[in-house]
């Protein structure tokens, strides 16, 4: 069994940490085999980045396959230019703050919907929407136990304690809108 | 023991730690830049020193003075850098001064792509300076495996008193995998390395005109210089004990991929699909692409073997003709390649072996 | 008898010199001997040549030594001492060596303030190559590469590093000498001994420049080159402490 992810958004939506969340907690909790591999353009601000996750019991060939079982997206140029890997019957994560589920011009595909950047602005912090997406991701997966991507959050937030408990709220948030698009 | 998620730059670096690597001297260059940074936080911890040179001919110079003062030492760079680093790269070999460095290689020739390539193979390969010398070149295709040869990289690098070159590429160097660390080298052991290199390090000697350190890239006398390519050339000659190479299910194969890097992981999943679906493929990975094993091809069955299929990111292709030289004319070899910053499809070299079968 | 000279047992008995008639760099490497000697740093000293006629040391020096790249004697200066701290590093440099193709390494180790010692020979003229243009060649002077003489709309000025160097905060000691006179050759010596005490007292980068002949290249006899540095050389590069942080 392997999973490849792609998660593609605007440079500042912590669109690498929520993939490097996954393959830590992967890593940390888990006998998978799994990579992360980053793509970034050459500007250091406001330019796209994305991200591929792979997680697999078996050995991973490329970082980056040619074809993706899942993919996040966190705004419209990316939903653009990522859509065509998506698989048939694959599952697209979209920011539907930002991204129009009318512009998925694929049926063949699941759409799981969640207003992240809403979300994050209500919950008094913009930089949330990426963890509040990871926990949409995980709760409709369940590629890894969402306990075990908590305490990876956790450990990674560790020298920044304060921002812990809007963190694990964001993750729950996530995962209750992952868990109820089942 | 416990798996930690790590960057391959990252993971290089820390190998070089553990190592005993006490000197790093670098230069900004992408897809590279964690290695310096990695050594610049990590050093002062352990009591060695980071430089960040004025270029990459200055920072492989700086290698070069610590190694020849005995302290194992390290450089790294990416494409265009590391043709800026040759010359330091063959006064090491011609001085017989140990050293490691790293190319975590991107698009070529020029600035080329700041994505992952391997077009630099035959640099790596045959000629990483001027004067015809030869070093151990080791290709990782994972993370875990860029800290192994990483590690063994320095004990290379000091039994042969030459420099030893890690050719990862911009995959390698920029994904992140769990990997298992090895052992840290204690300050003993460090220092008896370091010791152990007294007699020849320039790091000043007691009045004796016969055995102070006198460390040269070149000699005035001809019959002395002569006498210093022929031992070096032994030296060459006495690594074909040290060839690495994975062949995988090539006995009954029908067509055997030929890669390295992170085309052959890439190679090896199509292995993998292929045997799933009852088809007869096989692989070879040259894992020392310096010096190559010829010998694998070899064993390839080739009254079954349809061909082989060269996979490399690089074109034109440059692996190929060491397969080739390896093959000798016993069956056709195809390529399937790619260049620009892209990473090999693995549909693409699905299609290629499809392509053999077919025929 | 009372001796009170003999020669310097940094430079081997059984060796000769290679170098050309009226040449300085052998009074100069018999001068840094003779520190060497005096300062009794024998066992912990190292030559980093560079690539010319500087090279030409490295067969009859006692002590250690290792050949840079030409120009990178500065870089393999700095890996040397950062690793090796207690050893006395110095590098020997040609004009073309040190300011030519080495003036990134040559400035930036200065910039850095690395504790060691430059020995900069300026004699204007690529000796090893056969007379080619330097970086320090002066306004006039014929080189093969310049036949008609450094002309400034061309070549531009002539390089004064010890000036060049005076711009960065971190250098600890800059001289020019020269070995022209027996005076100056006692002064090039006192200033090598104070390059080589400052920084074995950790204080930072030093560099004594020594203005000097190149006969052959020059295409003057021995002497005639010496009336050549005191009446042309020293006004281009003049003489003195250009700085001494002490």
């Amino acid at each position: 069994m392997e999973t490849n992810l792609c998660v593609a958004g605007f440079g500042g939506q912590g669109v690498m940490t929520l993939g490097k969340f996954l393959a830590q907690a992967t890593c940390d909790s888990t006998d998978k085999n799994v990579t992360f591999f980053p793509s970034y353009g050459a500007e250091q601000r406001g330019g796209t980045a994305n991200c591929f996750v792979v997680i697999s019991d078996g050995m991973i060939g490329a970082p980056l396959g040619d074809v993706m079982d899942d993919l996040i997206v966190m705004n419209g140029p990316s939903l653009v230019k990522f859509l065509p890997t998506l698989k048939q019957g694959g599952t697209l994560f979209i920011n539907s703050s930002i991204v129009d589920e009318k512009d998925v011009n694929r049926p063949d595909v699941k759409v799981v919907k969640a207003p992240v950047t809403e979300m994050a602005l209500d919950m008094g912090n913009a930089k949330v929407l990426n963890v509040i997406m990871l926990g949409v991701y995980v709760g409709y997966t369940e590629v890894v136990p969402p306990d075990v991507v908590w305490s990876t959050i956790e450990h990674k937030l560790g020298s920044k304690p304060k921002l812990l408990p809007l963190n694990k709220q964001a993750f729950e948030k996530g995962l209750e809108i992952g868990r109820s698009q089942k | 023991m416990a798996r930690t998620l790590m960057k391959g730059c990252e993971a290089i670096a820390e190998a070089a730690v553990r190592a005993g690597c006490r000197f790093f001297a670098g230069y900004p260059i992408t897809p590279q830049n964690e290695i310096p940074e990695y050594f610049a936080r990590r050093l002062p911890e352990v009591g060695g020193t980071f430089v960040q040179g004025e270029s990459e001919v200055a920072s492989v110079n700086m290698v070069y003075g610590a190694a020849a003062a005995g302290t194992r030492s390290m450089t790294s760079s990416s494409s265009p850098g590391i043709a800026l680093k040759s010359e330091g790269i063959s006064y090491c070999a011609a001085a017989r001064i140990p050293i490691v460095y790293a190319n975590i290689s991107r698009g070529g020739p020029g600035v080329g792509a700041i994505q992952p390539a391997q077009q630099d193979y035959f640099q790596a390969t045959k000629a990483s300076g001027n004067g015809g010398f030869e070093m151990l070149v080791l290709a990782p295709s994972t993370v875990q495996e860029a800290v192994d040869l990483t590690y063994a990289a320095f004990d290379y690098a000091d039994r042969d008193r030459n420099p030893v070159l890690v050719l990862a590429d911009g995959v390698i160097g920029t994904m992140m995998e769990p990997v298992e660390l090895p052992p840290m080298k204690t300050d003993e052991e460090i220092a008896a390395i370091k010791a152990s290199k007294k007699a020849w390090a320039c790091t000043g000697h007691k009045l004796d005109y016969a055995n102070r350190a006198w460390i040269q890239p070149g000699q005035w006398n001809t019959v002395i210089m002569q006498q210093e390519n022929e031992k070096a050339a032994a030296l060459y000659a006495s690594w074909q004990k040290d060839i690495q190479v994975e062949e995988y299910m090539i006995e009954d194969a029908e067509v055997v991929i030929a890669a390295y890097g992170i085309c052959a992981r890439i190679g090896k999943s199509v292995v993998d699909i292929c045997r799933a679906q009852g088809k007869k493929v096989g692989l070879i990975r040259p894992i020392t692409v310096h010096p190559f094993p010829y010998a694998s091809f070899d064993k390839i069955d080739y009254g079954v073997c349809k061909g082989v299929l060269d996979v490399e990111m690089s074109i034109p292709a440059q692996l190929v003709q060491d397969v080739d030289l390896g093959v000798k004319g016993r069956c056709p070899i195809e390529t399937c390649l790619c260049s620009g910053g892209n990473i090999m499809s693995r549909e693409a070299v699905l299609e290629a072996v499809d392509a053999i079968l077919a025929k | 008898m009372e001796k009170i000279y003999s020669r310097t047992l940094t430079i081997q008995e059984d060796k000769v010199s290679g170098f050309c008639p009226g040449c300085m760099h052998s009074t100069v490497v018999k001068l840094i001997g003779e520190v060497i000697d005096e300062l009794g740093i024998i066992d912990k000293s190292v030559m980093i040549t560079g690539i010319g006629c500087c090279g030409l040391h490295m067969d009859y020096i006692a002590y250690d030594t290792i050949t840079a790249p030409h120009g990178r004697a500065c870089a393999v200066a700095t890996g040397m001492k950062r690793t090796s701290p207690d050893s006395l590093i110095f590098t020997y440099q040609g004009d073309g060596d040190f300011a030519s193709i080495g003036l990134a390494e040559s400035v930036s180790a200065a910039n850095r303030g690395e504790n060691i010692t430059v020995i900069f020979i300026n004699n204007g003229i690529y000796g090893m190559t056969g007379g080619q243009m330097a970086p320090t060649t002066l306004l006039g002077m014929k080189a093969t590469t310049a036949p008609k003489g450094r002309i400034a709309e061309e070549h531009g000025y002539p390089m004064h590093m010890c000036e060049i160097l005076n711009q960065l905060t971190a250098p600890h000691y800059l001289e020019r000498t020269s070995c022209n006179t027996p005076q100056n050759v006692i002064k090039t010596k006192n200033a090598i001994k104070k390059a080589f005490t400052y920084q074995l007292e950790g204080k930072g980068f030093s560099m004594v420049e020594i203005v000097t002949s190149c006969p052959t290249n020059w295409g003057l006899d021995p002497l005639d080159a010496l009336d050549f540095i005191e009446q042309k050389m020293l006004p281009e590069f003049p003489l003195g402490v250009i700085r001494d942080k002490k």
